[in-house]
């Protein structure tokens, strides 16, 4: 799915990055905790769908290469943080509908969820059921 | 082990505490020298990550330290020292979910309690040492496995 149809699925704008519309999205997580996005996301090209606005977001979608940032709840970070987001190339979204409507209507239009890392106390436990 | 591999590339990076503006530059500056220098993609997503890490840790928890980025032809390291706190149980604090944030950290999205399992599981080696009161030192290592052409997305130190 690319963020162009993202973006109209769950009626969200462009705060960056919008000449990257076209850009593929192959999965997407979502979490306000940066922790976990570090811990578990393992694929490049996710879509984080998230209702944390701080700096430290778009340096997470940096570090791990996401495809971009979706807020949720109206959520926009400062301008310094957009700033940053356009000229490192991560495009920024947001919409005003809420986490579990954006993530839903995501999935039922054929968005799946980035593949999860086993935590390192999950080892013996079996995976999560596919959808 | 015969012949230790060369050094190629030596970068000292300062962490300035509480710097939330800024925390995570060092990271995306590590990952811009490592891609430059040629590394794997692969080392470079696990050592942006290591890196991010332990960025955060200096960030919140002490009044600043450095991060040294040593780049060999068969591994890359990445040594983080602050002048914290120090880590009192560093057995306990490497189990998940171990936590001593505060609100404030947690607000963030930080301070779940990830940090230290997660350098751990993106790393090859992680080796802490702590003293109270005086600081901690952490170095990551990470292998190069570069006659794994392409391919094998490498899976990280078990």
């Amino acid at each position: 799915m690319r963020l162009r149809e993202v973006a109209e699925l769950v009626g969200a704008r462009f705060l960056a990055g919008e000449e990257l519309a076209d850009r593929e999205v192959s999965a997407a997580f979502a979490a306000d905790l940066l922790s976990d996005v570090l811990a578990m996301v393992r694929e490049e090209g996710v879509l984080l769908i998230t209702g944390t606005v701080t700096a430290q977001v778009v340096r997470v979608a940096e570090v791990m290469n996401l495809a971009g940032v979706l807020f949720v709840r109206g959520k926009i970070p400062a301008k310094s943080t957009v700033e940053y987001a356009a000229a490192s190339g991560i495009p920024l979204l947001t919409t005003p509908r809420l986490m579990y409507e954006t993530c839903g209507l995501l999935y039922t239009h054929g968005l799946p969820g980035a593949k999860r890392k086993p935590l390192p106390f999950e080892h013996d436990q079996p995976g999560p059921p596919p959808p | 082990m015969t012949s230790p591999a060369p050094l190629r590339h030596k970068e000292i990076f300062p962490v300035v505490g509480l710097d939330l503006e800024h925390a995570g530059q060092v990271s995306t500056e590590v990952q811009r020298v490592l891609r430059r220098l040629g590394v794997e993609a692969e080392v470079v997503r696990r050592a942006g990550i290591v890196c991010f890490e332990g960025e955060m840790n200096i960030v919140l928890y002490t009044p600043g330290g450095r991060i040294i980025l040593l780049v060999y032809d068969d591994r890359v390291e990445l040594i983080f020292s602050d002048q914290g706190p120090g880590i009192p149980d560093i057995e306990l604090a490497r189990q998940p979910g171990y936590s001593t944030a505060p609100d404030w950290a947690r607000e963030l999205g930080f301070g779940s309690g990830m940090g230290l399992p997660n350098m751990e599981a993106n790393s090859d080696r992680l080796e802490i040492r702590s003293r109270l009161g005086e600081g901690t030192v952490i170095r990551a290592t990470f292998f190069r496995r570069r006659d794994e052409a392409a391919g094998s997305g490498g899976a990280a130190g078990a």
